[in-house]
């Protein structure tokens, strides 16, 4: 019976839908724990927190309406992934000419100050958060996040994880000089 | 009180105590509502709720700092005269499907919801086609005389053996 025997095949076609799947998985670069971004293509949440450095004005919304592209990256002094990815920052800044704004997440605003005086200042405007109120309404899930808030004031990226050279080559910098 | 009533008094108290104990979790003090009312809605909302760095933890159940920001946040939403339905909207519009512990239906999530239900379905009609196209079973063809015969033999050489003990069987050599 032909049918029958066809039949025998049907575990080996499981397996093999299976085996695609996972080989797919593997390598398409999916993480299955990445908890993705509803934010993204929406306008930036409100930007609101006392400036880190003492004299300086407070940030506010008007930062992200300035008609350029923005980063917005929040960080910590006692964050290693952000010691990690400062020198990336740094470059953004001084070589691609970012606008950077940094906020200081449950951190005390005298130790992100000496965080920054240490290791450079990239930011362009830095406040703190140090309830981690304000960082609710951006869906912060942790240290670092960086956003890219593009001219309109509409989310552009949300990396939940220390930016790494490859998202700057790959995503970051087309995005920026499509004139985002 | 006898002796069984006051057994049975004990393990009450000893259960209750128990039970308020494990349904503190990570709720700290300074975070309870003063309301019970709001409290109780609160705890059940971010019963919910995932805590969105711990992989499979509730927001009542976790103790990382995000899970305390929601707990928070799930209080004063509701403080502010948020309705539940509205507290959790505002907790998926910031972090996506992701923070809810039970998946919404929906398009992406049909395979989850559906696909096991599919598969036992599937097995079940498996085992209606096969069991449809099984011919019936026919009935084992009648001994021939020959056979029957035999049968006898063994039968009646049976009989004629009990309390036989050891001794040789008479033989029929043919």
């Amino acid at each position: 019976m032909k049918s029958n025997r066809l039949l025998y095949l049907l575990p080996l076609l499981t397996l093999a839908i299976l085996a695609g799947f996972f080989g797919w998985s593997l390598l398409s670069g999916r993480d299955p724990a990445s908890i993705g971004s509803p934010l993204v293509g929406r306008p930036a949440p409100r930007l609101e927190a006392p400036a880190l450095f003492p004299g300086k004005p407070a940030l506010t919304d008007a930062l992200l309406r300035t008609g350029k592209p923005v980063l917005v990256n929040f960080f910590a002094s006692w964050c290693t992934p952000c010691l990690a990815e400062h020198p990336l920052l740094e470059r953004l800044a001084s070589r691609d000419g970012v606008t950077i704004i940094g906020i200081a997440w449950k951190n005390k605003p005298e130790e992100a100050r000496a965080w920054l005086e240490r290791l450079g200042n990239p930011f362009a405007a830095v406040g703190y958060d140090l309830d981690g109120k304000m960082a609710l309404d951006w869906g912060l899930s942790g240290v670092p996040e960086t956003f890219l808030i593009d001219a309109k004031g509409i989310v552009r990226l949300h990396f939940r994880a220390p930016i790494l050279e490859k998202d700057v080559n790959e995503r970051l910098l087309p995005l920026l000089k499509a004139g985002s | 009180m006898t002796r069984p009533a006051r057994s049975a008094v004990l393990a009450l108290a000893v259960l209750a105590t128990a039970s308020v104990l494990t349904s503190a979790r990570a709720v700290e003090p300074d975070e309870m509502l003063p309301d019970p009312a709001l409290e109780a809605r609160a705890r059940e909302i971010s019963r919910e709720l995932r805590c969105v760095v711990c992989q499979n933890q509730s927001v009542d159940d976790s103790n990382a700092e995000v899970a305390h920001d929601i707990r928070r946040a799930v209080r004063e939403r509701l403080v502010a005269g948020d309705s539940d339905s509205q507290v959790r909207d505002y907790m998926v519009a910031r972090y996506g499907d992701y923070v809810l512990m039970k998946p919404p239906f929906r398009m992406r999530t049909l395979v989850l919801w559906l696909g096991a239900p599919l598969v036992l379905l599937l097995g079940a009609l498996g085992l209606w086609w096969t069991a449809l196209r099984r011919p019936p079973p026919t009935p084992p063809a009648p001994l021939s005389e020959a056979e029957k015969e035999k049968v006898a033999a063994l039968l009646d050489s049976g009989a004629s053996d009990s309390g036989a003990g050891d001794a040789p069987r008479p033989r029929d050599d043919g």
